[in-house]
């Protein structure tokens, strides 16, 4: 099974998972697109999801995508601590749960076009994302 | 051979619980065994007949060994598949292979968990899950599992369909209405569509109400194939038809957030059952939140997708309502002890038996349980009957 690498990658071989952390690394936000059914996927994986092909090639992903469900979870009272958790189906097709920062939490909605950037989180990059189009549909 | 030569070839001998609500002093393995025994001893049986066992726990991956050794078994048939909440229900077509091949003759399923009581709390496993279980594209993202996801499901079903908060609430009720004719339901006291909308919100548009209990609890049935059914003390109640479908794990990889596996499972039993929805007379199904009942009233074909926040309105599930559903109470009300899907199973054949007081719905001949685990991830389907049935 061949995987391609980030050019800049270590040689050390490595899986999808931390092939898409070296590309965050690098501030980039690449999804896999399967060279048999040409559909885009999230999580990074080994194979296909929809058709269980193997030839997966790493994209650079638009960033454009759009609030398909949304969760506020409600923090302690009074500590503005409130934080929506969303899903958002990218524009390529493939969906995955992520923040909306820059916002007011509650004012998040589906339908809403985001527009993607990666953020250090923990010692870590994590792809977030920012209201496009003054969050306006 | 076919799926459908199975229907009615498995029964359901015996039924028990033990350690509902809490169970204080216990360990989720004396209070497991206490049901054992009740379910045994319903059977006619001793611990000594049992030649099967099916279980499974949140905690321990390899729990069929210490429930073996625990109650004394040298099982011929193991399975200790774990599904989540719906594994109890899953559990009967191995069962029933088992039993039609010869490869046992009885098999007790069985469940035990103090997750309210006990030292390893509710908190203290979801921290640890966290760990042997990541989520790694879940979890930086912080969603309070399982709410949230049951949530993120509520919020897609409100903007395609219009469902409202006081829909989901109405299902909330129904269920504390049940439970209030139930005297071993957890929660009894008087709960209105307001008390839910108005109780802490717990994660957009889910409020506390919205969400199951966090109970102890116990329980376990015996399955034998029918004909030796027929020679037990109690009137058996029979598989017409079990099937089990999962799609995804985590609520992200969920295709469409509005139709669960259950569409799936659901039409496999009823198929193998040669049943519709319509031929069911109570129903249970694991509301682990309310927008739970909502999904599998649609998905089994109790009403049209989208149509489920109608179909509960004005106690439409509750009791006098058009469908009785959930009427142990639920695990919005009755017991939710981690995983529910046995008690469903308890509950459908205290049913068809006619065992259940003031609950007991009127001349139940066929019932159906349905169990859910993980976040909307794993879906089991069974249908029971009497002998007028077969």
């Amino acid at each position: 099974m061949t995987h391609e690498l980030p050019p800049s990658a270590s040689a050390a071989p490595a899986g999808p998972d931390a092939v898409f952390q070296d590309y965050l690394a690098q501030g980039e936000f690449r999804i896999q697109q399967c060279g048999s059914c040409a559909r885009h996927l999230f999580y990074p994986r080994v194979l296909c999801p929809h058709c269980g092909g193997t030839q997966l090639s790493w994209r650079q992903a638009s960033g454009k995508g759009t609030v398909y469900a949304c969760s506020v979870v409600m923090g302690k009272p009074g500590t503005d601590s409130d934080y929506a958790v969303v899903l958002v189906d990218l524009e390529e097709g493939a969906r995955m749960m992520s923040h909306v920062i820059g916002c007011d939490q509650h004012a998040v909605k589906i339908g809403m076009p985001l527009r993607a950037r990666i953020m250090e989180r923990d010692g870590k990059p994590l792809v977030v994302f920012e209201p496009a189009n003054g969050g306006m549909p | 051979m076919s799926l459908k030569d199975l229907r009615g070839k498995s029964a359901i001998v015996g039924v028990g619980q033990a350690g509902i609500g809490e169970a204080r002093g216990f360990s989720a393995m004396e209070i497991l065994a206490q049901a054992a025994t009740r379910a045994v001893a319903d059977a006619g049986l001793t611990m000594r007949d049992i030649d099967g066992l099916a279980t499974c726990s949140s905690a321990a991956s390899m729990w069929a060994l210490p429930v073996a050794e625990y109650l004394g078994l040298r099982p011929q048939f193991i399975d200790s598949t774990m599904l989540g909440g719906s594994s109890f229900i899953a559990h009967l077509m191995p069962a029933m292979m088992a039993l039609e091949s010869g490869q046992c003759t009885a098999v007790l399923v069985c469940y035990g968990s103090t997750q309210k009581t006990g030292t390893f709390s509710r908190k203290g496993m979801t921290e640890a899950f966290r760990l042997v279980d990541p989520l790694p594209y879940e979890h930086p993202y912080q969603p309070m599992l399982p709410p949230t996801a049951y949530a993120l499901a509520a919020s897609r079903h409100m903007h395609e369909f219009g469902t409202t908060r006081e829909q989901l609430a109405e299902v909330a009720v129904a269920a504390r209405r049940w439970a209030q004719l139930n005297p071993e339901a957890y929660m009894r006291d008087p709960l209105s569509i307001d008390d839910v909308l108005g109780s802490r919100m717990i994660s957009t548009p889910l409020t506390v109400r919205d969400c199951c209990l966090v109970t102890d609890g116990a329980g376990a049935f015996v399955l034998m194939r029918a004909d030796r059914a027929r020679a037990q003390r109690q009137k058996p109640v029979y598989v017409l038809g079990n099937a089990t479908a999962v799609w995804n794990r985590q609520i992200s990889s969920m295709e469409n957030l509005t139709v669960t596996s259950a569409s799936e499972s659901g039409r496999r039993a009823f198929e193998m059952a040669g049943l519709k929805p319509s031929d069911v007379d109570v129903v249970g199904l694991y509301d682990a939140f309310t927008i739970n009942t909502l999904l599998f009233l649609e998905d089994l074909g109790f009403c049209k997708k989208g149509e489920a926040g109608p179909f509960v309105e004005n106690g439409g599930i509750a009791p006098g309502g058009r469908l009785p559903v959930n009427t142990n109470g639920g695990g919005l009300s009755c017991v939710h002890p981690g995983m529910y899907g046995i008690f469903l199973v308890i509950e459908a054949v205290r049913q068809l038996r006619g065992e259940c007081g003031e609950r007991q719905v009127p001349d139940a001949k066929i019932a159906l349980a349905h169990g859910n685990g993980g976040t909307l991830s794993s879906q089991s389907t069974a249908l029971f009957g009497l002998e007028e049935t077969l």
